[in-house]
């Protein structure tokens, strides 16, 4: 009997528990310790030494060894490095915590597009206080300003995504294709490799949200402006244009192969050579690795193509941020952690690791530069990325509420790939969700 | 001061009164559990659809405000449509398919009758995430199966997961999933039907056919209902097979396709708790109903 009673009064607690995991209460945000009451590094070092335990929340999996050594330097601190899962399903996991009020990790991988939702709602540490701003020049341009949002800094950079563009030489060799200087050119090699081989296709592309805003990104558009909880969002300008101008070609002479990206289908064809280019960032090369090993010695890099012959922009696609959640229980110790994952020794393990570094010494580094890639040929690929991260173009922001809008982009733009509506009509849709969704959470949308 | 009367009302011996806790006392234990795991999680969700939290503004109580914006919501109202076309044309050819199969074995005719039963049940015991994922693979029309058909024989085949067809291609899923299961229900059924009555039939001179339309049919009425309201729940709660699909499809498969889905959506992407909990109501009321109708209606003219 009495067990009986005590499982009923387990579930009752479990329930009640589950309750209060589900409840979102997240009005009570901004209890958290007041910004301003500056850290010093001495400060820091004295949480290193004294220890204890800190948990992290990532997916990035050079972070490991990066434990491991900083466990080794560091005695006394203790580091339990949790996968709750990649982009969306970490961020709902970390929302819900932070809304329960319990279980918040002291240390949050957090994608650049999706660090300002969290900033905005001070779901997580403006890392001034901890010296965070004395780190301007550590990082490159793209990714620093990706963590500075409103004159506060919200999160280390960990790694970057500068753009290039990926290109199966065997299969451009074989049709005569040059590897395309701007985009014009771009949409010409689409054309005449695909006249020349019905079943090869220049690129593939169903519609991806992060590949679309970079492509916007490098064209110069601005499509979204914040300021506060006032948020412009705006697709008409030159720099969607001529994104969606060159785009809707390919798609309307069906010149991009309808597969998804990241299936199958996707990494068969990147192998196999029908699917012949790619656009997308530096981190791509060991997906090509172990995805498409049947490609290795036929692929190359080649600067991303240009809007305007002569120009070298670039964007940043993907990357992410190590953060500190306003609810951490031992924020000194996570930012100790963070320094040395991100800026300190930890990135010199990461990159052995095949990451690509946010960091401008590594990535000016004569060992880092001069790395060839044997599923490359033996290119120096990364002297492309290098020269990519250099030339990302400034002034680019996300939404406080990118998350929400990335999520809905298939259920717009994707509509462009798979029906009469243009890319125009699509983005002008998007544009409309998004405005609805963040007039709907109380921004003010124009 | 006016002294109130009391009229003692004649109540039922405190004896008899005293028997009828002591029954409470016996499934109290049982309801506190059922309070807890059935009716909280119903009322919380109730509870929850009465608020909005915005990420600007915190949470404030709207009343019925949410249901008012979800009636108004041409997304749910798109994908209930889509389901309950799901669920007139899935549901009758996956049940008439499974009662086919049923009357086959049963009728003792069959070659490898047991190979037959177990092969066509098997799918069932494949996880929906497995199938699905196969089906996927096997619906590709640049590099899977599809496409495999197109090349070698040179057709022109549309894509299965292209946006007219990709709500076929998971009917096509569903049916392989469950006929089976469904088989086994009306199969169950069948065997309860005592043999006299078909050697009653033979007698009078009944060929198979008659047999079926005038004594199976009529016997397993019960199991025929209770597979159709089954039916109608998984058909109104579709989830797994368009979840996993919309990896390979996208744009083919929104985040609204299912009522389900979009409520998933609203929240674990769009932070939306309140707006889902409402949908999530909502959907659970009008699956009620139906199958409250269909059941009233299966089992009315028995009576």
């Amino acid at each position: 009997m009495r067990n009986t009673l005590a499982r009923i009064a387990s579930v009752a607690a479990a329930t009640t528990l589950a309750v209060t995991l589900t409840g979102c209460g997240s009005d009570d945000a901004d209890t958290g310790t007041a910004a301003g009451d500056p850290v010093s590094a001495a400060d820091i070092q004295a949480a290193l030494d004294k220890g204890g335990e800190l948990t992290v929340w990532a997916w990035e999996p050079t972070l490991k060894d990066v434990v491991a050594s900083f466990q080794r330097e560091h005695q006394n601190v203790k580091v339990n490095l949790i996968n709750a899962g990649s982009g969306n399903d970490q961020y709902t996991a970390l929302q819900n915590a932070i809304a329960a009020g319990s279980g918040v990790p002291d240390v949050a991988q957090v994608e650049y597009y999706a660090l300002p939702q969290f900033a905005l709602a001070k779901s997580v540490t403006d890392l001034s206080a901890y010296g965070a701003k004395s780190l301007d020049g550590t990082f490159t341009p793209g990714p620093w300003t990706a963590v500075n949002i409103d004159g506060g800094v919200y999160g280390l950079p960990m790694d970057s995504g500068p753009m290039a563009l990926f290109y199966n030489k065997e299969v451009f060799d074989k049709h005569g294709i040059e590897v395309p200087a701007t985009w014009t050119e771009y949409v010409e090699a689409a054309r005449k490799l695909h006249a020349a081989d019905p079943k090869v296709y220049l690129t593939a592309d169903s519609g991806d949200a992060g590949f679309t805003t970079s492509m916007i990104w490098q064209a110069g558009g601005k499509p979204y402006r914040v300021d506060g909880t006032t948020v412009t969002i705006d697709f008409a300008d030159p720099g969607s244009t001529r994104f969606a101008g060159a785009w809707q070609q390919l798609i309307t002479e069906k010149l991009v192969a309808p597969v998804a990206p990241w299936s199958d289908e996707w990494f068969q064809g990147l192998g196999n050579g029908t699917i012949a280019s790619l656009a997308t960032g530096a981190w791509m090369p060991a997906n090509l690795m172990s995805g498409a090993p049947a490609g290795a010695g036929k692929w190359r890099v080649a600067p991303l193509p240009q809007w305007q012959a002569g120009e070298n922009a670039s964007a940043e696609n993907g990357g992410s941020s190590l953060a500190v959640p306003e609810k951490a229980t031992n924020k000194a110790l996570a930012y100790g952690f963070m320094q040395y994952a991100n800026a300190g020794a930890g990135v010199g393990i990461r990159v052995a690791k095949g990451a690509f570094p946010a960091t401008a010494a590594e990535l000016n580094s004569a060992e880092f530069l001069g790395a060839e890639f044997a599923y490359f040929g033996g290119q120096k690929a990364n002297e492309v990325f290098a020269a990519s991260a250099a030339n990302v173009v400034s002034g680019w922001s996300y939404l406080p509420f990118q998350v929400y809008a990335n999520s809905i982009f298939n259920d717009t733009v994707g509509q462009a790939y798979v029906s009469s509506t243009s890319l125009a009509d699509g983005l002008k849709a998007w544009r409309e969700a998004s405005a609805k969704y963040g007039t709907d959470q109380g921004f003010t949308v124009r | 001061m006016a002294v109130p009367q009391v009229h003692p009302r004649v109540t039922a011996p405190a004896r008899r009164r005293r028997r009828s806790y002591a029954g409470w006392a016996f499934v109290a234990p049982f309801l506190g559990v059922f309070a807890l795991v059935f009716l909280a999680p119903i009322g919380y969700s109730i509870y929850l659809s009465l608020y909005r939290q915005r990420l600007i503004g915190g949470t404030s109580f709207v009343g019925v405000e949410n249901y008012q914006r979800a009636l108004e919501d041409p997304q749910f109202w798109s994908a209930l449509g889509r389901v309950s076309l799901f669920l007139a044309v899935q549901v009758p050819v996956m049940l008439f398919i499974a009662l086919l199969v049923a009357l086959a074995i049963d009728s003792g005719r069959l070659y490898g009758m047991k190979f037959f039963r177990v092969g066509i049940f098997l799918p069932y015991a494949v996880p929906a995430v497995v199938a699905t994922l196969m089906w996927g693979f096997l619906y590709g029309s640049q590099f899977g199966l599809v496409g495999g058909i197109n090349e070698r024989l040179g057709l022109s085949l549309p894509s299965p997961l292209s946006p007219d067809l990709v709500l076929a291609a998971i009917g096509n899923i569903v049916t392989w999933e469950f006929v089976g299961y469904n088989m086994v229900i009306f199969y169950s059924a069948l065997r309860v039907v005592p043999a006299s009555r078909y050697e009653a039939a033979e007698i009078d001179g009944a060929g198979q056919l008659r047999i079926i339309r005038a004594i199976k049919i009529p016997a397993i009425r019960g199991a025929l209902v209770i597979a159709t309201i089954f039916s109608i729940i998984g058909s109104f709660q579709l989830f797994n097979e368009p979840v996993i699909l919309q990896d390979l499809a996208p744009n083919a498969i929104t985040t609204y396709f299912t009522p389900n889905l979009y409520a998933y959506s609203l929240s674990f992407a769009g932070q939306q708790f309140n707006y889902s909990a409402t949908v999530a109501v909502l959907m659970g009321l009008i699956t009620m109903v139906v199958a409250y109708l269909v059941q009233l209606r299966g089992m009315g003219r028995e009576d």
